[in-house]
């Protein structure tokens, strides 16, 4: 028995390993062979469709696009209110005022998403029997929606990089008479870009795959380009989502499991990069991994 | 934090933070709660309702009856079964990744941490697309029926919250578990003895931890259920029956417009979904705070 508990126990990873690789490789055998230029943009010549000449019916370039535009506006519209809200939790707020914000943060982060995308539903309708009777679900909706569900992610890894910086920094640079609010412009926020830029990665990637907000928010599948804000878009999870369901042949179904295989890739292709960024970030900081930024 | 609390003049108007950074502050509390303001008020007719009472075990939209109760417990069921699953299994990589003494294998404990970090970020809708081209047809041949079922939700759910729950399991252990080798490993104990038999019986509140969390997860994810549970509303008698959870109800009820009370419904279930994902939130609080005031160890 005490030789084979080590086993036994090996045998719990392996299984995982096991179940990852088996959907892994089964993802890549499907679609593996569907990524090339023609996925993306059907039949069409790329350049037109990059530019919006040509529609494209047979590809994933309007998801894609719109997947770009959902993911730009939605940290456009989160990055102040993140940026903010992590600076003041981790420079200002008195302990109480830090409890009250961390409190709503945690409540925000655990908030399921289609529970945002609820709330952006209830808003439109709202507006619509109010003051507004034309609104109706869109990219920006969406975006909105989106931005609240990666504020948490940008408030808590924003203030866990202003708290790994050394106290030293702080108090040479109060001691030499600068303000606090230039202290924290000027020197610990430019220290702290790399910290910064690994949360915004990090949030890029969650408004990327999230599928439950834009589902009840304005995504569809026949939109073409973005045309505005106020309009319908399409967008890669969404695509995803509806060929599993609505799929008419087999060549639907190689470009789902393209567009599977193409948003896998994109999502670990950013969380890597925020993982580097934010080990290199913390490594230069010795380490110190300060508590109290909940996520 | 000491540190900045020292460096906090009172009443200083140069420690005063920038108007923009208040304004943030605001903003981001305020929209939480507008959120659950508003997700509070939207449900209320639905809650109130005599003709269409949410509160019933019958979803027949065109007779009149919009309850919700079955969409219910099949989410409590689900996250449940979820966690039966992962729970287990989570704790298991956990003692792996703690305790494996084998130099050779060294290389693959640190890889291992890279892969769960990544595994947190898989696309729920990526998993869901993979399970439903593979996991159902091998249910389908091994049960019989459409092979969209309870159970195989249940499977991908566990899958999509186990690397979740290691990760909150190896906060809590690693470092304890490091105190405790210099002295333990002096006595003769292995660091599996130290980590099971010393620490483990100790650290109910971490396992409670990831527990909770994990159920938090499974009560909202949308997509795995939506995609493979069936979505028949009735009350899963059986592993192999298909089911509807609440978040894929409000996927369903907001794509497929039926009308006035089926709204009311959607919105009686998203104050179930918030008010669950709440007490787990609260929960969280609650055990993180336990663990800072109680033992060190």
């Amino acid at each position: 028995m005490k030789r084979l508990l080590p086993w036994l126990i090996r045998l719990a990873p392996l299984l995982l390993v096991a179940v990852c690789a088996i959907l892994l490789v089964f993802l890549l055998q499907q679609g593996l062979g569907s990524l090339s230029p023609t996925l993306l943009f059907g039949n069409v010549p790329p350049l037109q469709a990059i530019l919006g000449k040509a529609p494209v019916w047979e590809g994933l370039w309007p998801a894609c696009a719109g997947t770009f535009c959902l993911v730009l506006l939605t940290q456009a519209l989160a990055l102040l209110p993140g940026l903010g809200c992590g600076i003041y939790l981790a420079e200002y707020a008195s302990p109480k005022k830090a409890a009250t914000i961390s409190l709503a943060m945690d409540i925000l982060a655990g908030t399921p998403s289609i529970v945002m995308g609820l709330f952006g539903f209830t808003l439109i309708v709202c507006l619509r029997q109010s003051f507004l009777p034309n609104a109706n679900t869109s990219l920006l909706l969406s975006a909105a929606c989106l931005s609240l569900l990666v504020l948490p992610v940008i408030v808590s890894s924003c203030c866990e990089a202003l708290r790994a910086l050394p106290r030293d920094l702080r108090i040479t640079a109060l001691a030499l008479g600068l303000k606090k609010r230039t202290v924290v412009t000027r020197i610990l926020l430019p220290q702290a870009s790399q910290g910064l830029a690994a949360g915004l990665i990090l949030a890029l990637a969650r408004s990327a795959e999230d599928t439950a907000v834009i589902m009840l928010t304005g995504a569809v599948a026949n939109a073409g380009l973005p045309a505005g804000l106020w309009d319908k878009f399409e967008a890669l999870p969404f695509a995803i989502y509806y060929t599993a369901g609505e799929y008419q042949n087999a060549q639907d179904l190689t470009r789902g499991f393209g567009a599977a295989l193409l948003l896998l890739l994109l999502s670990i292709l950013l969380v890597l990069i925020a993982h580097v960024l934010e080990r290199r970030y913390l490594r230069q900081r010795q380490g110190t991994h300060a508590a109290g930024c909940s996520r | 934090m000491p540190g900045s609390k020292l460096l906090t003049l009172p009443h200083d108007k140069d420690s005063e933070a920038d108007l923009w950074i208040k304004a943030a502050t605001v903003l981001a509390v305020l929209a939480v709660i507008a959120l659950c303001a508003m997700i509070v008020v939207a449900a209320l007719p639905a809650l109130f309702s005599q003709t269409h009472t949410p509160f019933e075990w019958v979803w027949q939209p065109y007779h009149g009856h919009f309850g919700i109760l079955p969409m219910c417990a099949s989410s409590l069921l689900l996250a449940l079964s979820a966690l039966i699953i992962a729970f287990p299994w989570a704790l298991g990589i956990v003692i792996w990744h703690l305790t494996e003494e084998e130099p050779a294998l060294s290389w693959a404990r640190k890889a291992f941490g890279l892969f769960i970090r990544l595994l947190t970020t898989v696309p729920t809708v990526v998993l869901s697309f993979a399970a439903v081209f593979l996991l159902t047809p091998l249910l389908r041949t091994a049960f019989g029926g459409t092979g969209m079922c309870l159970l195989g939700a249940t499977l991908m759910v566990s899958l999509l919250i186990l690397p979740t729950m290691v990760l909150v399991m190896e906060s809590g252990l690693a470092q304890p578990l490091e105190r405790l080798c210099p002295q333990g490993l002096a006595l003769g104990l292995s660091r599996y003895q130290l980590l099971c038999h010393c620490l483990l019986p100790q650290s109910r509140t971490t396992l409670l931890q990831a527990a909770v969390l994990g159920f938090g997860r499974a009560c909202g994810d949308t997509l795995l259920p939506l995609m493979l549970a069936g979505n028949a509303p009735r009350l899963p008698l059986h592993l192999t029956d298909s089911t509807r959870t609440l978040s894929a109800h409000m996927a369903l009820v907001t794509a497929n417009e039926v009308g006035g009370a089926a709204y009311n419904s959607l919105f009686a279930a998203g104050l179930f979904l918030l008010g669950t994902t709440l007490c787990v939130t609260l929960a969280l609080r609650r055990l993180a705070r336990a663990k800072s005031s109680g033992s060190t160890v």
